[in-house]
């Protein structure tokens, strides 16, 4: 866990509003495990004051990527860096995904830029396991598929995949996985966590929650980014450091 | 110039420098102990501890807005019991100053927090949390009551030999009255200033942008309020003055205690660059050194009205 000031090799648009960028970071791609995340001040002035949170989305060598929306102030700024800007980035941080688990098929489960914290998961499954990528989006304008393995898709108007939310998909397909040892993985909006968690827990399956929350800091101290615990009502995990990814039985979505 | 001496002084306590960490804003130090050397810090102030653990607010407990932040954590913290066992044994080894900030819901669980705490070692001063915006109890309740700071003051006086700090809010008519009563109660020094009082809204929801619907304020945009009051109060008391408010680079520092403050405390700068404080010592030095002041406390209350 460090601060680095890392250079931005590379910046990919990915689609409209969408982007992916590759940046210098020896000690952060040292370091990260996927499902871990990096807090990144996009500016050197007060604005906007905090970092933001990013998935990392893969890690090549010394080079670190990230995947981001165009959401907020924040964002735009970061959107708008070209190649040889610097990035003052703090990382690496958080838990990460268990994916030393006994399973033999990945399910993943993304819902818009939530699918930017898989390609790093994928390239660090074994070979000789099944992936599968359950990838929802509104349109077909938001459905990112970068670095993702046997896609499968859904968006809300039918313009790409069928038509519905990425867990209609996924049970329309329950066939591609059902019977086998299967571990799912997911991220996305709150309101598709929520589903899932229900139908992971409903099936007994074993399922990983990637989740998003507002955050000052990013490890520890401000106690901003709680969540409920499901096994005691007494106290909240922080996600920054308990999280962000929960199994699907810690937590209260 | 050969050397600065960066010391300063709060009442009998002395710091190797001005610059401490802020309450809520360090933890109890082994998250931010990744990231800056701790024992360099003049004093961390740990999260404000209770007599009982509190879960504190429910999410979502922070919003940015225009260079600052708002927060309602809600004094989250793990009770005065899990402190000692727990994260004490951390703050001995980590070799900084340790001031514990005491918040309550009563005067006697003030007074209980304090006679519990008093005899650790590591703990070399208390903060009393009168101030805080987010809680139901206590916190602002006593904050707007100067009969009750005082009350609060003198018992938790009683209570211990070890420095006492009372940290004001701004979210009151007159923090003088504050300060003078706590001078007069026998505080060793006030810190000001606490968060103020602010609030966001979703304009499509129509619905706070914080569960508590009002947070505290922090972060650059309140520091001339701070500095404002920082200065009030050092116009009308004589014990020292802690200035927090909004501090987010050496040049804040000095303005602070040429506007009265003894020593000052970062916030919210931490959440972004927890190395910040350690960072601004060597240009206190360089400051220092250009306009040939040798002891760094000599800029307190050093104003030309």
């Amino acid at each position: 866990m460090i601060k680095e000031i890392a250079k931005l090799e590379e910046k990919i648009r990915l689609n409209e509003n969408t982007y992916l960028i590759k940046v210098l970071s020896s000690k952060i791609a040292e370091e990260g495990v996927p499902g871990q995340f990096c807090n990144i001040k996009v500016s050197e002035s007060n604005f906007p004051l905090l970092r933001r949170p990013f998935s990392i989305s893969n890690i090549e060598d010394e080079f670190v990527f990230f995947m981001f929306d165009v959401q907020g102030e924040g964002t735009k700024i970061l959107s708008q860096k070209e190649s040889g800007d610097e990035l003052d980035i703090l990382g690496p941080l958080g838990n990460g995904f268990g994916f030393d688990d006994d399973f033999d098929t990945a399910v993943i489960v993304a819902g818009g830029i939530g699918v930017a914290a898989f390609p790093f998961l994928i390239d660090n499954i074994p070979d000789e396991k099944e992936v599968y990528s359950f990838i929802g989006g509104r349109t077909d304008k938001h459905v990112i598929t970068n670095g993702m393995e046997n896609i499968l898709i859904s968006t809300d108007d039918g313009s790409l995949g069928i038509k519905g939310n990425v867990i209609d998909l996924l049970k329309r397909n329950e066939n591609l996985f059902e019977g086998k040892k299967i571990k799912m993985f997911a991220c996305g909006p709150n309101p598709m966590l929520k589903a899932l968690q229900s139908y992971a827990i409903e099936k007994k399956y074993n399922c990983e929650l990637s989740i998003e929350c507002a955050m000052a800091c990013g490890f520890g101290i401000c106690q901003g980014c709680v969540v409920e615990d499901k096994e005691n009502e007494d106290k909240f995990k922080l996600v920054c450091v308990d999280g962000p990814v929960f199994d699907v039985e810690e937590i209260e979505l | 110039m050969s050397k600065v001496d960066l010391s300063v002084k709060l009442g009998k306590l002395e710091l190797k420098n001005p610059i401490m960490f802020a309450s809520g804003t360090v933890g109890y130090g082994n998250e931010i102990s990744k990231f800056t050397d701790l024992s360099k810090i003049g004093a961390i102030v740990t999260k404000s501890v209770s007599l009982k653990p509190r879960k504190g607010n429910p999410p979502q407990r922070i919003f940015e807005t225009a260079s600052g932040m708002l927060n309602a954590i809600g004094l989250a913290n793990v009770g005065v019991e899990a402190f000692i066992k727990e994260k004490i044994p951390f703050l001995e080894e980590v070799k900084s100053t340790v001031i514990c900030n005491i918040a309550a819901s009563t005067i006697e669980e003030y007074v209980e927090c304090t006679k519990i705490l008093t005899n650790e070692s590591t703990i070399k001063g208390f903060e009393i949390n009168v101030s805080c915006p987010n809680v139901k109890e206590g916190g602002l309740q006593f904050g707007n009551d100067v009969n009750a700071v005082g009350r609060i003051t003198e018992k938790v006086r009683a209570a211990t030999d070890k420095p006492v700090i009372i940290k004001l809010s701004p979210n009151n008519s007159n923090i003088v009255e504050f300060a003078k009563t706590a001078e007069k109660e026998g505080a060793d020094a006030v810190s000001a200033i606490n968060t103020l009082v602010g609030t966001a809204f979703d304009i499509y929801t129509r619905k706070p942008k914080i569960k508590n619907i009002t947070g505290g304020l922090s972060g650059p945009a309140i520091k001339p309020v701070a500095l404002a009051k920082v200065l009030d109060i050092s116009r009308n008391v004589d014990i020292p003055i802690i200035g927090i408010g909004g501090i987010s680079s050496w040049k804040d520092v000095i303005e602070f205690m040429i506007a009265g403050a003894s020593a000052v405390q970062l916030g919210t700068i931490n959440f972004v660059n927890p190395n910040a404080g350690i960072e601004m010592l060597d240009e206190l030095v360089s400051y220092c050194k250009e306009n040939q002041i040798e002891k760094l406390s000599d800029l307190t209350a050093s104003y030309v009205l």
